[in-house]
């Protein structure tokens, strides 16, 4: 069968027709398949889901336990049959419970990878090249400019400063989920022992990370009792968005730093008023796109959310079959 | 190089004076000659490198990959050194074990002939990371733009150090890259340097303003008044056929003004006000000073439609003969006989104010003969010529400041402990006939207010966002709604960057006009008239 008879895009996401579901919809359907928890991913509403078992965990937490009608769990490396089309769920390296999703139907194998990135990382499990007809590959630091430095590298930059400017804080903007964890993770991995301080938004996922035996060390709420001098000196984990906000005047002239490829581009720091940028992404850069496409093998790849044209192009100089797939409703800014 | 890659991405965002500060001293503590020494000289302007044009980067970059691919990744950037820093290929077998310093580097560029640099900076790029990178093309197409100004640096030395500014500036311009010397000396391993160079700055003297009660506690017979010249401070040196026009900081700006670098026809340090116009005749204004500034090379045009003249107020050296200790009254003695024999068309004498009493002098300090004049300087006739700021021997008295009620139009965040405040405010002023009033921008203002006003200017901005661009609101203003803020500023020069088609210098927020309707603020024309004294 033609492989854009077995997935295409609807409004409502990613369908396939033989086995009546959805990858990721961005609206509510009878029945999802989730790659991962991010919210543009991972929406409230279904009537059945089936996901790895972490990312319904985090679904409950942030959707509450009635987050959908029915929910599977799908277990790593397992097939499971949906209408005589096989769906087997592998880990994409991206956050806690990511997983690409294969789907297999009349000799046909497509590999929807959701959202992933190569680069070693103590919180997930890392991710799985699968052999496949045709890949789909997120193409969000999709341009030959991103290249992500080694994570160590930025941590060590991150220790640096605090050390510099003692009487400073730092506040590290990162993602609720995954990216916080990862900096936190980071940090002690680099031998810094000290407590990190957290906004109250990374409080139950931070937990739930610790609860699947992801070390994690003393995390305290970055609240304010006794005075803003107990904030000298220290690293202050939070939402990117709190830190524009009133929350942030409990600090002592902070430095603000952000985790994220985009920190890449030094006018995006710039722009954003980012004094000390993290280039940690948990998404895959210009030299992992490429490399993953080519370990695939598939003779075919479709690009979503992010840069698709230069990733297409990239394909015809290569010779590989290449096209853009246009979904709607993610989030192109995400990381 | 990693090093000065990392110090240079560090000081580009970092907004305040002492983060910069503790970022540049680290840097000297902790890295050897030569790299500190020519890390120093990059960022003060001193390093001397054959530029790379753009086209030459492009050109090397296209022959290593995809040209469609480049044009997409210079779209999304659009900075072509970072760009190129970050796509240039990295072909595995070629990188060596470490990457090269900061010496190598330089010394790689300038040992180059103009037919190989290509070649040379290639090798370069082929054998460093992608920060690395960005530092190398930074320092061949000249202009690193880090916000950081050779006055900066030299403080970031004295800081190392623990010595006065003035000892670095007074000592600057008879060293060279890498600077060895200076470093043994700051670091307390040698003698400080001597200096043998002809025509060096001389650390100017700087006044204090006028405080409140200050002069009833001065007796002005003790004092002498001169206008306050709103020129740029200079310092003309010549000594053995070397002639140089120091700024204020100690920075060479001969190169800008050889019209009156030429005349200086003798062998003395002068201390005056450079101003334009032929100061026998007419005094040019403060706009077409503007003209002469900020420009690398002046072409005959320009020199012969605002030609450069000093007037002079002090005289620091005749020969080899050191006045610095005389007092003012002797050394003002020197200068009239000094200036007397030149060229009249460009140095004259800043002459004297007469005055009784202080009453009298506030008066003609409020109401002064000459737009350009922004005040008067009292200087005590005993006074010795002392490097820096001593409080006593002179102050300013400024005119009062102009004061423009405005409406707040657009308000972006701050930095460092104002991260969370929006309290960089553009505010505007009404043009447009009746019926069409519409505001124009005119100017951007982030100091002026306490720290109460600035949280009730905050809440009146997230209160009242119309639209969001990044970290920038723009307020609702209309002609019913909307803040007035008195602003103040020093003069207004023409602008052809500006929609309202002037620029207020040194702008600040003096005073909240909570009561005041919008549709009462003041509109352009108001400003217009003050252009056109």
């Amino acid at each position: 069968m033609r492989a854009s008879d077995l997935l295409h895009p609807r409004p409502e996401g990613l369908y396939c027709p033989p086995g009546d579901f959805f990858i990721d919809p961005v609206r509510p359907v009878n029945r999802a398949l989730i790659t991962h928890g991010h919210s543009d991913h991972a929406r409230s509403g279904h009537r059945s889901v089936l996901a790895t078992q972490q990312t319904l965990d985090i679904m409950g937490l942030r959707y509450g336990e009635d987050f959908a009608g029915t929910t599977q769990a799908a277990q790593l490396g397992e097939a499971i049959a949906l209408d005589g089309v096989s769906i087997s769920f592998h880990p994409a390296g991206h956050v806690l419970g990511s997983a690409q999703i294969a789907v297999e139907h009349q000799g046909t194998r497509i590999v929807a990878s959701g959202d992933y990135k190569r680069q070693k990382d103590a919180t997930c499990a890392p991710f799985e090249p699968i052999a496949c007809d045709v890949f789909i590959t997120e193409a969000t630091f999709g341009l030959p400019v991103f290249r992500h430095p080694p994570d160590t590298e930025e941590i060590a930059r991150l220790l640096k400063s605090a050390a510099q400017f003692p009487e400073r804080s730092h506040l590290v903007g990162a993602y609720a989920l995954g990216k916080a964890q990862r900096v936190m993770r980071l940090l002690r991995d680099a031998g810094y022992d000290r407590p990190i301080y957290i906004h109250g938004a990374l409080a139950r996922l931070s937990e739930y990370y610790q609860s699947q035996g992801i070390e994690l060390g003393t995390l305290e709420p970055a609240t304010v009792e006794g005075g803003k001098q107990d904030f000298a000196g220290a690293i202050v984990v939070g939402p990117p968005s709190a830190f524009a906000d009133r929350w942030a005047r409990r600090f002592p002239d902070p430095i603000s730093c952000f985790a994220s490829g985009w920190m890449r581009i030094r006018q995006r720091a710039k722009q954003g008023g980012v004094e000390l940028p993290l280039i940690i992404s948990d998404h895959a850069d210009w030299d992992e796109l490429t490399a993953t496409i080519k370990e695939t093998g598939a003779e075919e790849i479709w690009v979503t959310h992010g840069r698709e044209e230069a990733l297409v192009r990239w394909c015809e100089l290569e010779g590989i079959a290449a096209r853009p797939l246009h979904l709607v409703g993610y989030e192109d800014e995400g990381d | 190089m990693n090093r000065f890659a990392e110090l240079l991405d560090r000081l580009v965002l970092t907004p305040s004076r002492n983060g910069k500060l503790t970022l540049l001293t680290d840097y000297f503590r902790s890295v050897g000659d030569p790299d500190r020494g020519l890390a120093l000289a990059a960022i003060t302007g001193d390093l001397n490198i054959a530029a790379v044009k753009p086209a030459m980067l492009r050109t090397l970059v296209t022959e290593r990959m995809d040209p469609v691919l480049f044009g997409y990744s210079y779209d999304y950037v659009g900075d072509l050194a970072e760009t190129v820093s970050l796509v240039w290929p990295q072909t595995p077998g070629n990188i060596p074990n470490r990457e090269p310093t900061l010496g190598e580097v330089v010394a790689r560029l300038q040992a180059a002939s103009r037919s190989d640099g290509p070649k040379v900076l290639a090798g370069l790029l082929d054998s460093a990371g992608i920060s690395a990178r960005f530092a190398i093309i930074k320092l061949v197409t000249g202009g690193l733009r880090i916000g950081v100004s050779a006055r900066l640096a030299k403080q970031a030395l004295a800081d190392f150090g623990k010595v006065d500014v003035t000892e670095i500036e007074e000592l600057w311009h008879g060293l060279s890259p890498p600077y060895t010397a200076l470093f043994a000396w700051l670091e307390g391993k040698a003698e400080k340097p001597r200096n043998t160079a002809m025509a060096l700055f001389r650390p100017v003297m700087l006044s204090n303003p006028v405080g409140d009660g200050d002069l009833e506690k001065l007796d002005p017979a003790d004092y002498a008044a001169e206008w306050k010249w709103d020129g740029i401070r200079v310092q003309a040196v010549a000594e053995g056929g070397i002639r140089r026009l120091y700024s204020r900081t100690g920075d060479d700006v001969s190169g800008a003004f050889p019209d009156l670098a030429d005349a200086m026809r003798f062998s003395a340090t002068l201390d005056g006000e450079l101003l334009v116009g032929d100061p026998r005749q007419a005094t040019g204004t403060f706009s077409d000073l503007q003209q002469r500034l900020n420009r690398k090379t002046v072409t005959p045009k320009m020199q012969q439609q605002y030609p450069a003249f000093m007037r002079c107020y002090d005289v620091l050296q005749i020969g080899a003969e050191d006045l610095r200790a005389l007092p003012f009254r002797e050394r003002r003695g020197r200068l009239e006989t000094f200036v007397a024999a030149l060229d009249p068309s460009r140095f004259d004498l800043s002459p004297f104010v007469d005055f009784a009493d202080w009453q009298a002098l506030e008066e003609l300090r409020r109401a002064p003969p000459h737009p350009i004049i922004e005040g008067v300087m009292l200087k005590r006739w005993d006074s010795p010529y002392v490097a820096s700021r001593p409080k006593g021997p002179w102050f300013k008295w400024k005119r009062d400041p102009h004061t423009v009620d405005a409406v707040l139009m657009y308000a972006q965040r701050g930095h460092g402990k104002r991260s969370s405040f929006y309290s960089d405010y553009t505010f505007g002023v009404w043009s447009g006939g009746e019926g069409e009033e519409e505001l124009v921008p005119v100017g951007k203002a982030y100091f002026g207010f306490t720290d109460e006003e600035l949280k009730q200017i905050d809440k009146y901005v997230r209160d009242n966002t119309v639209e969001r661009f990044g970290p920038v609101r723009s307020v609702r203003a209309d002609r019913d709604n909307g803040l007035v803020l008195e602003v103040a500023f020093e003069g207004l020069n023409r602008s052809t960057r500006h929609k309202s088609g002037v620029a207020m210098r040194f702008p600040r927020i003096s005073r909240l006009r909570w009561d005041k309707p919008a549709n009462e603020a003041d509109r352009i024309e108001t400003l217009q008239a003050l252009l056109d004294r």
